[in-house]
């Protein structure tokens, strides 16, 4: 249809009138203060981050990891209402090795667990003079519906079943070592549990805005719909997903799918998609294997394949500290000059 | 509080119209009350007895379209009542030339969350909102806390809404509490007044309750009101199963959760013979269901809302929880499933499925936030916008769509131009352009996907058996004066 209202139903050219609700984007959302997902992203920033990234990693390596000045006199906040070990500690240590002073809070014992809501956790705490807050939570939407509603800087470190922005840069990070800069003509297979997976949905619109091909594989009941529509294939079988690819993620398998009805049992997901070490041998000879974590061995991975020749999972996470560490100084540098320059407007 | 059978006598006796509607009449059966403009017209005549013979107080509506017909007519209001406008001596006259006149709207699915959650909406403020769309009569649903499920609620919302800018119908729960097990007493929600019945929000799961509904409520002569949803398929679903949900991360609700339920009920129908009203619909495969259901003869009907025409699931945007409704936005397909079911008449009529809630409430993560949008005021220009001006219906048929298509399937009393009919109508500038502004409505809900709109035609005056109750202001409705915010 193209009468003009409704242009209004499509995404992103909502009216915006002035002071209409709470739901109207300011113009800071966009703004390089906040990592919110990958989705959207110009490969050229992604490709400055892990640009900035490398240079993290190097500096580390040649120089020791003596705190930096980035982010000195900066107050971080790890805001972790789910679960999470290897993505708080990862920030962490990558907020540390920058200068910045931060805390962490989980869920246990918090105001959250009396009911305060997530809105008004984070303008406590920041009202207390933090900068930037590194956001987990099992809503999907949570990092950018905090970024809409208070004048914080805000990192996702992964949101419900949305983005992981992060672990999707990280992937990429990895990958560029592995496939020597270039992601052109290279295809990377993703198998598992797709539906539930914010690993997988950054990591597609990352390889995808970078040029990579992408094939899914996994059971129909883990499949969500129409996901061919974010530039993906979907192959009928994990051998014809790995068959010639440069590269598999296998993604984590929770326990819960089984109690949902949606598989039978571990065995039969183990036989039928598990990445062995001989379904790792199909791709092409220089492939790598990854995985996100926490592996379940023996379920979605063997243990041939995860401590193999090709795997990289452990050097993905030794990427995730300085992919964080480029993530936390590039918002860093934007929130400062945002804070200088408050009412500066920015793209929509 | 009078009892509503004996007030029935009384109205019938001193000649108002309360009781076609099945009124609570303790307000109605004195014109004065009921029409509060009237003050106006006897102050301009001080010396008018009070109960003069004749009609007193009457307004003329000049040159006004009729909307089924299009000539010029011009229509007299007096006590409530549609008036032979020759040789009248108005009081009042509005030159409304251009202007289309109708019987008012009506909305068969409306939540008015009083009582119990009335920091959402009340019965007053419900109405009013009602009104200022162009609406009125609206049928509530039984949602509220309590729950509408004995005769004595619905007595209570009918006499608490007698004064109300709009008419208002109650649905009766069809199992107690909603729970979907125990029926409730059918014969006598409506002999309290309840016009159909409805578990709306709580879908009746148990295909073996429905069927004994169905059954039981062919004794009451009641349409059984349909959300239909099957929880299982649900899940913990929160948007339309497709592209955006994927990219959002968002657990998704199947089409298919909506249309094997109304594959069901239109065989229960079948079975047992009984009317079921399908609320909402909102997608290509339910309205096959009341297509074939039809086709067999069946006694089935079905609604379905402006935002099933005007929107898909794209626009729920980023996580906007103002696009979050129960059913769901739908995909392009079923949008324009949505728009051939209207043209071909499967759509029986059009309703809003009104569901204010608080900013609080909708200030959430998507996750968290309720499902539903409010609908009262932007339906009218979301029709003419949406509907006629891309020429998919004809004016005419928008309107009897909103008019007399819902009337007929909840067997309300009808309202027409004619003489002697209750003066429900409404005044429509099908041309004027404006813009949406959810600050300004009359509801308390403010949650919107339409916010800031630009939309073309609208009620520009409203009138409760003659008695105006939405005047819009900077058209030639405004001489009927600023209609009391009740």
């Amino acid at each position: 249809m193209s009468v003009a209202y409704h242009e209004s139903a499509t995404r992103g050219a909502f009216p915006v009138p002035q002071g209409a609700g709470f739901f109207v984007e300011p113009s800071t959302v966009s703004a390089d203060r906040h990592l919110l997902g990958l989705e959207g992203m110009p490969a050229a920033t992604m490709l400055e981050i892990l640009d900035e990234a490398e240079a993290f990693r190097e500096r580390w390596r040649l120089e020791g990891k003596a705190p930096g000045i980035e982010l000195a006199g900066f107050e971080v906040c790890h805001a972790f209402f789910e679960d999470s070990t290897r993505t708080r500690v990862s920030f962490e240590i990558a907020a540390k090795r920058l200068g910045a002073t931060s805390t962490t809070f989980g869920t246990g014992g918090s105001s959250v667990s009396k009911g305060e809501t997530l809105l008004d956790t984070i303008h406590t705490i920041a009202a207390m003079g933090v900068d930037l807050f590194v956001i987990r939570h099992s809503a999907p939407g949570a990092a950018r519906y905090v970024a809409r509603q208070l004048d914080v800087a805000v990192v996702n470190g992964g949101d419900g079943m949305h983005e992981h922005p992060t672990q999707g840069l990280l992937d990429l990070l990895t990958l560029r070592d592995a496939w020597g800069g270039r992601f052109e003509g290279r295809r990377l297979a993703i198998v598992g549990d797709v539906a539930h997976s914010r690993v997988a949905r950054s990591a597609i619109h990352g390889l995808t805005t970078l040029g990579t091909e992408v094939t899914l594989a996994g059971p129909a009941t883990l499949m969500p719909a129409d996901v061919e529509l974010l530039g993906v294939a979907v192959a009928p079988s994990v051998e014809d997903a790995m068959a010639g690819a440069d590269g598999v993620m296998a993604l984590r398998l929770q326990r819960e799918r089984m109690d949902a009805g949606k598989l039978p049992s571990l065995a039969e997901y183990t036989r039928v998609w598990g990445i062995s070490a001989e379904r790792v041998s199909t791709m092409k000879p220089e492939a790598v294997v990854m995985h996100p974590g926490p592996m379940n061995r023996g379920v979605e991975i063997t243990h041939d394949a995860a401590d193999g020749p090709r795997s990289r999972v452990f050097g993905q996470v030794e990427n995730g500290v300085a992919v964080r560490a480029a993530v936390l100084a590039r918002c860093a540098r934007a929130a400062r000059a945002h804070r200088q320059h408050p009412a500066k407007p920015g793209p929509a | 509080m009078s009892s509503p059978l004996r007030g029935s006598s009384r109205a019938a006796r001193e000649g108002t119209i309360g009781d076609l509607f099945g009124e609570a009449s303790a307000s109605e059966s004195s014109p004065r009350r009921e029409d509060p403009a009237s003050a106006a017209p006897d102050a301009a005549s001080p010396g008018a007895p009070p109960h003069a013979p004749g009609p007193r107080g009457v307004t003329l509506l000049r040159g006004v379209r009729h909307w089924r017909t299009g000539e010029r007519i011009d229509l007299g209001i007096a006590d409530g009542m549609i008036v032979d406008a020759r040789g009248l001596h108005p009081e009042r006259v509005i030159d409304a030339a251009g202007a289309v006149v109708a019987p008012g709207l009506v909305d068969l699915h409306v939540h008015l969350r009083e009582p119990g959650q009335t920091a959402k909406e009340t019965i007053e403020t419900g109405a009013r909102a009602a009104a200022a769309g162009g609406f009125t009569a609206i049928a509530c649903m039984p949602n509220t806390r309590p729950v509408l499920d004995t005769p004595e609620w619905i007595d209570w919302v009918r006499h608490r809404a007698a004064g109300a800018a709009c008419r208002v119908h109650p649905m009766g729960a069809v199992t107690v509490g909603q729970e979907g097990k125990q029926l409730t007493e059918f014969l006598a929600l409506k002999a309290a007044g309840a016009v159909a019945l409805s578990d709306d929000g709580r879908p009746i799961m148990s295909a073996a309750v429905m069927r004994h509904a169905l059954e039981y409520a062919k004794h009451a002569g009641l349409p059984i009101v349909c959300h239909e949803e099957d929880l299982t398929l649900k899940g913990d679903g929160a948007m339309n199963e497709g592209f955006t949900a994927t990219r959002l991360g968002v657990r998704g609700i199947p089409s298919a959760a909506e249309s094997v339920m109304v594959r069901r009920d239109v065989e229960l129908a079948e079975l047992t013979g009984g009317r079921v009203h399908f609320a909402h619909l909102s997608c290509a495969a339910s309205f096959a269901a009341l297509r074939d259901g039809k086709a067999r003869g069946l006694a089935v009907t079905g609604e379905t809302c402006p935002h099933y025409w005007m929107l898909t699931d794209e626009a729920v945007g980023d996580h906007d929880t103002f696009a979050k409704m129960n059913p769901p936005l739908r995909s392009e397909s079923d949008r324009e499933a949505t728009l051939a079911a209207i043209v071909d008449g499967t759509v029986d009529c059009f309703a809003t499925d009104h569901a204010p809630h608080t900013m609080d409430e909708k200030r959430q993560t998507f996750d968290l936030a309720p499902f539903g949008i409010v609908g009262l005021e932007t339906a009218l220009g979301l029709t003419l916008t949406g509907l006629v001006e891309p020429g998919h219906l004809s004016l005419e048929r928008a309107i009897e769509l909103w008019t007399d298509a819902p009337r007929r399937v909840f067997r309300l009393p009808s309202v027409s131009l004619d003489p002697g009919s209750p003066a429900d109508l409404v005044l429509i500038d099908p041309g004027l352009p404006w813009t949406v502004d959810a600050s300004s409505f009359a509801s308390k809900g403010r949650n919107t996907p339409f916010d800031g709109w630009s939309l073309t035609g609208r009620a520009i005056a409203t009138f409760r058996a003659g008695r105006p109750t939405f005047a819009l202001a900077g058209t030639a409705a405004e001489a009927l004066g600023s209609p009391p915010s009740a």
